[in-house]
C-alpha cells in the first residue's frame, strides 16, 4: 500500500523505524486504550514490552495488568470491556489456545476488545515460527479476524479494528493477526499518526446500555439454555453479516483523514492481476516473495498476479468470488493445516472453494501447504507454485490438487 | 470527604440493624435450604447498591441466574469457571481507568467476584492469587458447598475427607474414595499474600450477621480481600433442607470449619475452637454423605481436627508444626 499525505497533511506527525509489534504498541497508545493485560509468549510479547514502557514514560494512561495466564489475561480484558473500558490483549500459538474458553465467550458476549495474534506454531514439537492455525481457531466463533502485512498497516488497523469492533452495528471482538517473526519482528519505516487525527477517526468507546455499572444494573450472560440461545446466536450472526459494510465505511473515513487508500479494495489487495491468467492467493507476509515472483515471471511474459487476503472474518465472499472467477487458475497458499478435511487441504482452500462454488464458471483451484512452523517461503517457491497452478488449467484431475511445498518427502 | 478508596459502613450489631432492602431477591431456582444462595443474599445486602458482581459457573450461576428471572438487583455478570480472580481484576481495572480519565464519576464502586470450591479452590487458584496481589479494592468470595454441586455433586479439593460424592462412591473394595484432606484455601491465601489486608472465613448463618459484617469489613479495608464461606448443601450433603442452618453451626462448633479473620496479618478467631469444640461426630452423623463411615474413620477425622487446633503453629489457619528448628 502506498500512502500519500493529503491536504490534512499533519495527520501523520513523524516517521519511526518500527517492528510490527512496536507499531501495534503505538496504535494502542493512539487508541487511548484503558486496560491492557499482558502475559509472555513469543513472538507477540514485544508489543507488551513496549506498551509497559509507554505507560511507564507517561505517554498513555492505562491500567496494565500482568496476568497469571492467558485465560486470566483474556478474562481480564473481557470484564474490563464490560464495564466500558477499551481493552487490549494478545498472544501467540499455544498461549492463544490456553485462553480459548475466554475467547469463545468474549465473542458470544459481544465485547469489542482487540487482540494481537503474533502467529506461531501450536507446539509439540516446539516451534516458535509462524503458522496460522492459532488465529484461525477462532474463525467460526464470532470474531473479526484480519491479517496485516506491514507495520504501517498494523498500526493503522489497531485504530480501524477498534472502530469497527466497537460500532453499535457490530460489537464483536477483533483479532489482528500478523506473521510471527516475519512481521512481528521485522522493522520498517512507519509514519505515526497524530493524536488528534487518531481521536478524530476513533470516537471514545461507548457500550451504551450494555455497560455493567450500578446505574445500569443489568445481568450479563445469565443461563438461557435452549429457550433463548438460538435467538442470541442469531444476533451474533446478524452482527457478523453487518460487519463488511461497517469495515468499508471505516476505511473510507480513514482514507479521508489520513490520505491512505484502503477503501478501493477493503478486504483484499490485488497485485498485477488486471490481465492475469494465473494467481496465487495468500494471507500475511507471503505477499512479499509472491509479489517479487510475479514481477520476475512478468518479465518473462507470464500473465500472473497475487491476491493478498486481508479480512478472513467476515469473509469477503462476493467480492472475492467476483475477483477470482476472472482467472483460469488459482493457487491457494495455506500456512496452516486441516488434517482430514475435504481434499486434505488447508483451511483457506476450503473457504475459497466454497466461496467460488456458486460461480457458473470456476477457475481451477489448487492448494499449497507451505512455510509451516516459520519455514521460509522463497521467491523460487512462489515461482514453482505459479508453475504448478498453471499446470492445473485444463488438466484432468488438476482441480483441487493439494501439494506440500518445501517439505522433505 | 470520603475518597473513592474508602467505604464507610455501619457494623451490624443486632438483627434490627440488618438492612431491609434486598439486592439479591426472588427469581433463583436453587434448592430449598441452599446456604450458598443465602451467602449471595447476605453479600449483596451487606455491600449495597453501588456494587458490581461477577460469579463463576456453578450452582450460583446455573440454578441461580436464569435469563428473564435474574435474582440480581445489582449488576451481575457471569464469568468462566476458573476466572473469578480475573473478572475482579478486569472490572476493577476498567473502573479505575475510566475514573482516572474522567469518563466516570469518581466514586467507590464495590467489585465482588464469587466462585465455588471447584471453580475457585481448584481451577481458579492462580487467578485469585493474582487478584490478591493487586492494589485494587476488590473482594473474592469463595462459597464452599464442598462439591461440584452443579454437575451433580462431584468431589473437589475442598470436599471433606471420606464424603460420598458421585466421583467418590463407597464400594465393596474401597469404603472411602475421597482420601484427600480438605484444602486450606483461606489459610493459603492469607499466608501467601503478605500485602493482602483482609482474609476471612464465614458461615452465612452462624454466628448470625457475621458474614455481612465481614463483607463490610472486606469492602472497607482498602485493597483486595478474600472470604471463604461454609455453605451446607442439602442435596449434596444429603440431609433435610430444614437443617441447613444447624449443620452450618455444627460445622463451626465442631471446629471442622475454622472461623476467623486475618486483618493485616493478625488472626482473630470468630469462633475459638481451641477453647471449646463439640465432637465432630455430631456434625458428621447428621449427613447422608458420611453414612458409610465406620468408627475408625470418624476417629481419624476427629484426630485431624484436633491436630489442626492443638498442633498447628497458627491453629485453624496455618499447618506448620512448631517449634522451629535451629538453622
Ligand atoms: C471450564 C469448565 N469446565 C467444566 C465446566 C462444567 N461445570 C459447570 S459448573 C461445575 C461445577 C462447579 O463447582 P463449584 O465451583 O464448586 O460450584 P458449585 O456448582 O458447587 O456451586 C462444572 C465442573 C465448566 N462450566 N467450565
Ligand atoms: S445443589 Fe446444593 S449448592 Fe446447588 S442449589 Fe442445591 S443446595 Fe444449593
Ligand atoms: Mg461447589
Amino acid at each position: 500500500m502506498t500512502h500519500t499525505l493529503t491536504a490534512t497533511g499533519n495527520a501523520y506527525v513523524s516517521e519511526e523505524l518500527l517492528t510490527g509489534c512496536q507499531a501495534v504498541a503505538q496504535g494502542v497508545r493512539l487508541a487511548d486504550v484503558d486496560v491492557i493485560a499482558a502475559y509472555p509468549i513469543r513472538p507477540y510479547t514485544e508489543v507488551m514490552d513496549l506498551i509497559s514502557k509507554i505507560i511507564a514514560d507517561g505517554r498513555l494512561t492505562a491500567e496494565y495488568i500482568i496476568a497469571d495466564s492467558e485465560h486470566g489475561q483474556f478474562e481480564i480484558v473481557k470484564h474490563a470491556s464490560s464495564v466500558g473500558a477499551r481493552a487490549f490483549a494478545g498472544s501467540s500459538g499455544t498461549g492463544w489456545l490456553y485462553g480459548f474458553e475466554a475467547l469463545a465467550v468474549t465473542a458470544t458476549d459481544r465485547l469489542p476488545v482487540l487482540f494481537l495474534v503474533g502467529n506461531r506454531a501450536l507446539d509439540d514439537p516446539g516451534a516458535f515460527g509462524v503458522e496460522h492455525n492459532d488465529a484461525l481457531a477462532v474463525r467460526d466463533l464470532g470474531w473479526l479476524l484480519c491479517w496485516v502485512t506491514t507495520p504501517q498497516e498494523a498500526l493503522e488497523h489497531v485504530l480501524i479494528g477498534y472502530r469497527v469492533a466497537e460500532d453499535r452495528r457490530v460489537q464483536m471482538p477483533m483479532a489482528l493477526a500478523m506473521d510471527g517473526a516475519f512481521l512481528t519482528h521485522s522493522q520498517h519505516i512507519v509514519r505515526i499518526p497524530s493524536v488528534e487525527a487518531a481521536r478524530k477517526f476513533l470516537p471514545p468507546y461507548d457500550l451504551g446500555d450494555r455497560r455493567l455499572h450500578p446505574d445500569n444494573p443489568i445481568s450479563i450472560a445469565p443461563q438461557v439454555n435452549e429457550d433463548w440461545v438460538m435467538e442470541i446466536r442469531r444476533q451474533n450472526w446478524e452482527a457478523a453479516r453487518r460487519a463488511p459494510q461497517v469495515i468499508a465505511e471505516a476505511y473510507r473515513e480513514f482514507d479521508a483523514i489520513f490520505g491512505t487508500d484502503y477503501a478501493s479494495s477493503p478486504f483484499f489487495t490485488e497485485f498485477m492481476t488486471e490481465d492475469a491468467e494465473v494467481v496465487l492467493v495468500g494471507l500475511g507476509t507471503v505477499a512479499a516473495p509472491a509479489r517479487t515472483a510475479v514481477r520476475r515471471l512478468r518479465e518473462k511474459g507470464e500473465r500472473v498476479g497475487y491476491v493478498g487476503l486481508r479480512w478472513f472474518r467476515p469473509f469477503p465472499t462476493v467480492p472475492l468470488r467476483e475477483c477470482l472467477r476472472r482467472f483460469q487458475a488459482v493457487g491457494v497458499i495455506d500456512r496452516d493445516f486441516a488434517h482430514g478435511s475435504p481434499d486434505d487441504g488447508g483451511i483457506l482452500l476450503h473457504e475459497i472453494r466454497s466461496c467460488l462454488y456458486p460461480a457458473a464458471e470456476r477457475p481451477a483451484v489448487v492448494n499449497f501447504i507451505i512455510g509451516l512452523g516459520g519455514r521460509d517461503i522463497s521467491i523460487a517457491d512462489c515461482q514453482r507454485m505459479f508453475d504448478l497452478t498453471r499446470q492445473a488449467v485444463g488438466a484432468a484431475g488438476g482441480d483441487g490438487l493439494v501439494r506440500w511445498i518445501g517439505v522433505r518427502e | 470527604m470520603v475518597t473513592p478508596e474508602q467505604n464507610q459502613y455501619e457494623p451490624i450489631k443486632s438483627v434490627h440493624q440488618v438492612p431491609l432492602e434486598e439486592f439479591y431477591s426472588s427469581g433463583h431456582r436453587t434448592c430449598q435450604g441452599c446456604e450458598s444462595a443465602l451467602t449471595m443474599r447476605h453479600l449483596a445486602k451487606a455491600a449495597g447498591p453501588r456494587t458490581v458482581v461477577t460469579g463463576s459457573t456453578g450452582c450460583m450461576y446455573v440454578a441461580n441466574t436464569s435469563y428473564m428471572t435474574t435474582p440480581w438487583i445489582i449488576p451481575w455478570m457471569h464469568t468462566q469457571l476458573g476466572a473469578a480472580g480475573a473478572s475482579a481484576l478486569g472490572m476493577s481495572a476498567g473502573l479505575r481507568a475510566l475514573m482516572r480519565k474522567g469518563r466516570l464519576a469518581e466514586e467507590r464502586i464495590n467489585v465482588i467476584a464469587f466462585c465455588g470450591d471447584l471453580g475457585g479452590g481448584d481451577m481458579g487458584l492462580s487467578g485469585i492469587s493474582s487478584a490478591l496481589q493487586s492494589n485494587y479494592n476488590l473482594l473474592i468470595i469463595l462459597y464452599d458447598n464442598e462439591s461440584a454441586a452443579n454437575t451433580d455433586i462431584q468431589a473437589t479439593g475442598l470436599t471433606t475427607y471420606g464424603a460420598q460424592t458421585t466421583f467418590t462412591p463407597p464400594g465393596s473394595a474401597q469404603r472411602i474414595m475421597q482420601r484427600r484432606w480438605k484444602k486450606n484455601v483461606a489459610g493459603m491465601m492469607a499466608v501467601g499474600h503478605p500485602t493482602c489486608r483482609y482474609v476471612a472465613t464465614a458461615c452465612a448463618t452462624y454466628p448470625p450477621m457475621d458474614l455481612m459484617n465481614k463483607v463490610r469489613k472486606a469492602l472497607s479495608v482498602g485493597g483486595p480481600a478474600f472470604i471463604h464461606t461454609f455453605c451446607p448443601c442439602p442435596k449434596g450433603w444429603d440431609y433435610h433442607p430444614r437443617y441447613s442452618h444447624e449443620i452450618g453451626e455444627l460445622g463451626v462448633r465442631s471446629g471442622i470449619f475454622p472461623l476467623y479473620e486475618v486483618v493485616e496479618g493478625q488472626v482473630r478467631y470468630t469462633y475459638d475452637a481451641r477453647k471449646r469444640r463439640i465432637p465432630v461426630r455430631e456434625y458428621l452423623t447428621k449427613q447422608g454423605r458420611f453414612a458409610h463411615l465406620v468408627d475408625e474413620d470418624m476417629d481419624h477425622i476427629q484426630q485431624m481436627v484436633d491436630e489442626m487446633w492443638e498442633k498447628w503453629e497458627v491453629p485453624g489457619v496455618a499447618p506448620f508444626k512448631g517449634p522451629l528448628s535451629e538453622a
